[in-house]
């Protein structure tokens, strides 16, 4: 399989902060990567990075094959990016807002209605698509971001916390959304909640003090903790992220 | 270019979506007609032309330029929507010159409301409107510049309340260089290239010639230089500001 999304030895500090040191990934059509880490650990500037926001210290990322940094505007026109906590111009009304990122994408006239109207469909913003985005609840302001995100069809994905603020009924619909998209699609969520994990990704990555400490399927990241059968993937966080366990894998690679 | 346009059109839009946009078209308009007929003794002069609303121009703008453009990008870097602007498909000059353009639409909508003036010179006498309209122009093009100063100054930080102080003080010295208030004092504490800079950069002059209806050369080179430098200088501040 080829990947859509490949992130090659991303370095970016802030001040004496290493925020991201040298996080590579690849990530294959068909593939729903969960990006976990704690608060801190360089997961937005991870994705900040992919999505050519921030330019990193060294490294790069290719979307379908086009460097971020060398072809920016090819490579975003085939990826969706839902920046964290989905900011969106407030007052605008959601069609508008809609109408605007898909003109911007080249889709025009008949061609960008039906683009935005399928995107409102599928993120259940018909309701609220005449109201001005200011006055809309967190919910629907973050499925305005996720609408802006999946407008163009990109090939890629990368949606940072796309559950974050949503009802148990909302997470439930963009799961289901993100897995009615995830064929032929690279996406990458990052996420806090675990059980996203097991309900939507077909793999997790977890991220501490900007390295990656695990990689795999939610399965083969369980069995990460010796002498326990089945373990939650809360505690399997908790073990490889607390920083007792990051030493011990130092230890281990020295 | 049609990305530049796309912006430009939401940007102009969004003024129009809040109250700020009306608010700040009635009061310059009554400012404007303050001017014109109280400070600057309209029917003492007993000349039926725009002069007297056109002297005060560069003061209005003073106050009014920086009121447009501090929220140009200080606002979208507070919210978080210029992460979403600039992972769009787009070039950062393309959101530059479009949210500027924006902003330079918006005073052009500002000058032809205070039509009244016009049409109040042209009851009254037989004013020569290609003079006026030259003025506009120059108007305009002043804006134009201290709009892309603006612009720069608001990339620089999240707080729009600083970026209207710093515009505002930039705006003067973009004005009154050239005067002796400013040059005096750059050269008490500058050496002389720094002080034929100043006085070079004065857009007081320039604009003192559209008033007469004369258009130099040097003053469309120097208006057009201004907005390229200070639109580059946007690019540059942005690129290196956006995620902070």
């Amino acid at each position: 399989m080829t990947a859509l999304l490949e992130i090659d030895g991303l370095y970016k500090a802030f001040g004496p902060v290493r925020a991201v040191n040298g996080i590579s990934l690849s990530v294959p059509a068909g593939e729903v990567l969960g990006f976990l880490g704690p608060n801190g650990a360089g997961k937005s500037t991870t994705m900040k990075m992919v999505a050519g926001f921030l330019d990193p210290d060294q490294g790069s990322a290719r979307i379908c094959g086009d460097d971020i940094l060398l072809s920016p505007k090819a490579a975003k026109q085939n990826l969706g990016y839902l920046p964290e906590g989905a900011p969106a111009y407030g007052e605008m009304t959601p069609v508008g807002f809609l109408k605007f990122c898909a003109s911007i994408r080249g889709l025009k006239g008949a061609q960008g209605r039906a683009a935005v109207d399928k995107a409102i469909k599928r993120t259940a913003l018909s309701s609220v698509a005449g109201q001005t985005i200011d006055t809309l609840s967190k919910g629907f302001k973050r499925r305005v971001g996720i609408a802006q995100a999946i407008l163009h069809e990109p090939k890629v994905l990368v949606l940072d916390e796309p559950t974050d603020g949503l009802d148990p009924n909302q997470k439930q619909q963009v799961r289901d959304l993100i897995a009615e998209l995830s064929e032929g699609r690279a996406i990458v969520i990052s996420t806090h909640i675990l059980d996203e994990v097991d309900a939507v990704c077909s793999r997790a990555v977890i991220i501490d003090q900007g390295k990656v400490v695990a990689d795999g399927t939610a399965d083969e990241l369980r069995q990460l903790i010796p002498g326990k059968k089945t373990p939650s993937l809360d505690e399997v966080f908790r073990y490889i992220t607390t920083s007792d366990a990051v030493h011990r894998s130092e230890g281990d690679h020295g | 270019m049609a990305n530049v346009f796309t912006i430009a059109k939401r940007e102009l839009a969004g003024y129009f979506g809040t109250p700020i946009a009306y608010v700040f078209l009635v009061i310059f308009v009554i400012l404007s007609g303050v001017v014109t007929f109280h400070l600057g003794n309209f029917f003492a002069r007993g000349s039926a032309d725009l002069s007297a609303f056109f002297n005060y121009v560069p003061w209005l703008l003073l106050v009014f330029i920086p009121a447009v453009s501090m929220r140009l990008w200080a606002e979208e870097r507070k919210s978080g929507t210029v992460e979403l602007l600039m992972t769009l498909p787009i070039s950062p000059w393309e959101a530059v010159t479009g949210k500027w353009l924006a902003s330079v639409g918006f005073i052009a909508v500002a000058f032809v409301a205070t039509f009244p003036l016009w049409i109040t010179v042209n009851y009254l006498g037989d004013p020569d409107n290609g003079v006026i309209m030259v003025s506009y122009l120059g108007a305009l093009a002043l804006a134009a510049v201290l709009l892309a100063m603006g612009s720069c100054v608001s990339a620089f930080t999240k707080n729009q309340v600083i970026a209207f102080v710093l515009a505002v003080a930039i705006a003067f010295v973009i004005v009154t260089s050239g005067t002796p208030i400013v040059l005096d004092t750059v050269r008490a504490i500058a050496p002389k290239p720094i002080v034929d800079a100043v006085a070079a950069m004065s857009a007081l002059t320039h604009f003192i010639g559209t008033g007469q209806g004369f258009v130099a050369l040097s003053s469309v080179v120097y208006a057009i230089s201004m907005v390229v430098f200070w639109l580059f200088a946007t690019v540059i501040v942005l690129s290196n500001k956006k995620a902070d």
